[in-house]
């Protein structure tokens, strides 16, 4: 038979052996994951009012000069309550300044939530509208970047920042870059 | 116990299943002990919903003790492992429905075959479902006392009608599948194969359309912003062996009538029912984000990727050993019904081969790691009409023409009429409504009646008679002209208005005035919430007084929007209750949607149709 020939009737079995090798891929895929465009560039410019004193503004230009974790988060976030114990431990060990930025939150209930669970945080933002939040690419909390000395955004977690990612991610990628 | 005698059962079906598929003497016996022991445990599990039985796993995730009943019942298909239960029950009574209807003259051996091939893909399912799914799985020794409930988003009548009647549309897919198996293998295939797969592939088509038609009027209802269709990849996953299958019965038709098309036929129904276990396999791997996705396990994804790697790709291998051997003999003209019905196929496959692409298309730039993407309506939307516009012209022709060849003179003077009287009337009746000509409208409601004239005349006059099947193709082919015209109509000429309205205001949408009287509290038997009631009134007439609701489901605080519609022959005035604004007013949202119900009146019509045509050639 004429190789042709042949083909014509390959073609659906070849097409499928295609599709299945995508489809096998995408199991140990998620597509839930979105890597953010912000990675390897500068910090978007903000104002924000801080949470404790609201005369003061916290901008960008307090992030530069030294290597910063600026933390998204919010009162009614209950996986910010598990890692908190961890950004407490980190600030006590004054082994990176994080600062935050409170996302969509009230500014009383806030306060009283460092009050009970401690306060890590150099400076907060209060981001009542989200509208920073949006520049930042943020979609839900807690999400944590790395920010490097010149302002430019060099890591995102998305989820709980646990030591794990603190010890295997950032922590290198501090030292590789320093 | 009775979740154990359940499991025990689906164990016993399991070994059944096997014996179906190895040995051909047993097979009739074996699918229906199978069947048995499948309804059997089904029973079982909808018994331990009924009874509010929290021991059994599956139980606690998908109900509750304030459940109303019915939905306790609908929960039993709610979530991956009962509905993949209830698919293997489908599977079984499809099979069992082979072995018993003895009135085909189907020799026994090709039956045995065609049982033997089912038995393969039922032994599959069942062994799926007991190694990483099991229903029956108990929570021992803590069980909780309440459940977590039902997604207050399935707690609706749809619930109920659409996964079974989808169900049996997919699964359904299998004896046709199973028939071209059998008769690849056996290596003789005539044409008779068709003739014998013709009814179950119209019954499986039948329901296939009414479970689509069923989801698009349920997310009408239930999703609170009056979408009917979202080209989401699981809606896409019924959409696809749906214009699969109708290629396929397009092609039995051929193949029964002039014997050709042979090895097309066989590769659509193989490709119809893969599309049917791949559509299965998305919707609840997690490969794709859908909301309407199962919960999704890497683990179970592979095994049944296994499992559709075993059934799609050994059916293609038989495909290409033995499709050579098909070669067809009928010749035929190139201005015929065959060439029309070949057409019709192609264009039916693209269609598929596009939303197939769109569909898979984030993961495939994913796994290539070109990045993260999603597809919407926007791509769809575009590629769907270019292909649609010359399928729904070519449907008006198709019938008009004789086999093997017609002249083409006759054929213009068959079909210029109703192509003239389509084009005018659609233009004059748009332009004396509206006072305008948009040209996408003309299209469509120019295609529908196009097909609605050309169908009727090419009926009225071909045959003195109008034998059944003649009748299951005029109300099928009218129901796609009526979804046609519903679709244009409803994109083209909704108004939607959001307004932030206090008690006692009133809003002016299209003709219709409506006024906000107020908001209630709620009190349902598993959820708290607010009615608002409205009044609507035409010309200072009353019309209706709808209550549109915001519900608060007790077990898990899920927000709802029950919205409130009233329903209309040319149009349907909706209205959503959204968030409160201040201390008084709501936001609402109100939507004068013409002709929406054409759509699933259509859908209806084709269901209808198919109905008709599966039965024997006689008269009405």
């Amino acid at each position: 038979m004429k190789p042709t020939y042949l083909l014509r009737y390959f073609l659906p079995l070849i097409t499928f052996l295609i599709l299945i090798a995508f489809l096998w891929r995408g199991l140990y895929l998620d597509p839930r994951k979105l890597p953010s465009a912000l990675i390897n560039k500068p910090a978007p410019a903000f104002a924000l009012p801080t949470l404790i004193n609201p005369k003061i503004i916290f901008t960008k230009n307090d992030l530069l000069g030294h290597w910063s974790l600026l933390h998204v988060w919010a009162t009614w976030c209950l996986t910010c309550q598990e890692e908190q114990p961890f950004l407490m431990d980190l600030a006590r060990d004054r082994s990176i300044p994080i600062y935050a930025i409170d996302y969509k939150d009230d500014a009383n209930t806030a306060k009283q939530w460092l009050h009970d669970h401690g306060n890590p945080y150099q400076l907060i933002g209060f981001d009542v509208h989200g509208d920073t939040g949006i520049n930042w690419g943020v979609y839900g909390t807690p999400e944590t970047f790395l920010i490097d000395k010149n302002g430019e955004i060099r890591y995102k977690v998305t989820g709980a920042l646990t030591p794990e990612i603190w010890q295997t991610k950032i922590l290198p990628m501090i030292k590789n870059l320093s | 116990m009775i979740p154990e005698l359940g499991h025990f059962a689906l164990i016993l079906a399991l070994a059944l299943a096997l014996i179906q598929a190895i040995f051909p003497l047993l097979s009739r016996r074996a699918a229906f002990g199978q069947l048995f022991f499948v309804l059997f445990a089904f029973v079982c599990l909808a018994y331990a919903f009924i009874i509010n039985d929290f021991s059994v796993a599956y139980v606690a995730e998908n109900s509750n003790t304030l459940l109303p009943l019915p939905y306790r019942i609908g929960a039993v298909w709610g979530a991956h492992e009962g509905s993949l239960l209830l698919w293997i029950t489908i599977l079984a009574l499809w099979t069992g429905a082979v072995a018993f209807f003895r009135n085909q003259q189907i020799p026994e051996e090709f039956r045995a075959r065609v049982l033997s091939v089912l038995g393969i893909i039922s032994s599959g399912f069942l062994l799926f479902l007991l190694i990483t799914s099991n229903p029956f799985q108990r929570l021992l020794p803590n069980s909780p006392g309440e459940g977590v409930d039902l997604n207050p988003l399935l707690q609706d009548p749809g619930l109920v009608g659409h996964p079974p009647m989808l169900y049996m549309g997919y699964v359904g897919f299998s004896v046709a599948f199973a028939f071209a198996i059998a008769a690849l293998w056996n290596g003789k295939m005539n044409s008779t194969w068709a003739r014998w797969a013709r009814p179950w592939t119209l019954s499986a088509w039948c329901f296939l359309t009414l479970g689509i038609t069923l989801g698009s009027w349920w997310a009408y209802r239930e999703l609170g912003w009056g979408g009917w269709w979202f080209w989401d990849p699981v809606e896409n996953a019924s959409l696809l062996p749906w214009l699969s299958g109708t290629a396929l019965i397009h092609s039995l038709i051929v193949t029964e009538k002039r014997d050709a098309f042979k090895s097309w036929t066989a590769l659509l129904a193989i490709i119809t029912f893969s599309l049917s276990l791949i559509g299965t396999f998305l919707v609840r791997s997690g490969v794709l984000i859908s909301v309407h996705a199962f919960a999704n396990d890497p683990a179970r994804g592979a095994f049944l990727l296994q499992l559709l790697a075993f059934v799609i790709g050994g059916s293609l291998l038989i495909y290409t050993v033995r499709a050579p051997l098909l070669k067809s003999e009928a010749y035929f003209k190139l201005i015929s019904r065959e060439t029309f019905l070949l057409t019709n196929n192609v264009l039916l496959m693209s269609i598929m081969a596009t939303v197939l692409l769109g569909t898979l298309y984030p993961l495939i730039l994913d796994a290539l790691d070109l990045g993260k993407i999603s597809v919407g309506p926007p791509y769809f939307n575009m590629v769907f009409v270019p292909l649609m516009a010359p399928l729904l012209l070519f449907m008006g022709i198709g019938p008009a023409c004789y086999w093997y060849e017609i002249d083409h003179k006759i054929l213009l003077k068959q079909i210029l009429y109703p192509f003239v009287l389509a084009l005018v009337l659609s233009a004059s009746l748009i332009l004396f409504i509206t006072n305008m000509l948009p040209i996408l409208v003309w299209l469509g409601l120019f295609l529908a009646f196009w097909i609605i004239f050309s169908t009727v005349i090419s009926a009225c006059t071909q045959n003195k008679m109008l034998v059944r099947r003649k009748w299951g193709m005029l109300l099928a082919h009218t129901g796609i002209a009526v979804c046609v015209i519903g679709i244009t109509l409803v994109t083209h000429y909704q108004i939607a208005r959001d307004v932030r309205m206090q008690p006692g205001d009133h809003v002016t949408v299209g003709a219709y005035d409506f006024q906000f009287l107020g908001v209630n509290d709620l009190q349902g038997p598993n959820y708290t919430g607010a009615d608002g009631r409205f009044l609507i009134t035409k010309n200072n007439a009353p019309v209706n007084l709808l209550h549109a609701q915001k519900r608060i489901y007790t077990s898990d605080q899920v927000t709802m929007t029950e919205s409130a519609i009233d329903v209309g022959l040319t149009r349907d005035l909706y209205i959503a209750l959204g968030d409160p604004v201040d201390t008084n007013a709501w936001g609402v949202r109100i939507y004068e949607k013409p002709f929406v119900r054409f759509i699933w009146w259509g859908g209806l019509l084709m269901v209808l149709g198919g109905l008709l045509a599966i039965g024997k050639n006689r008269k009405l």
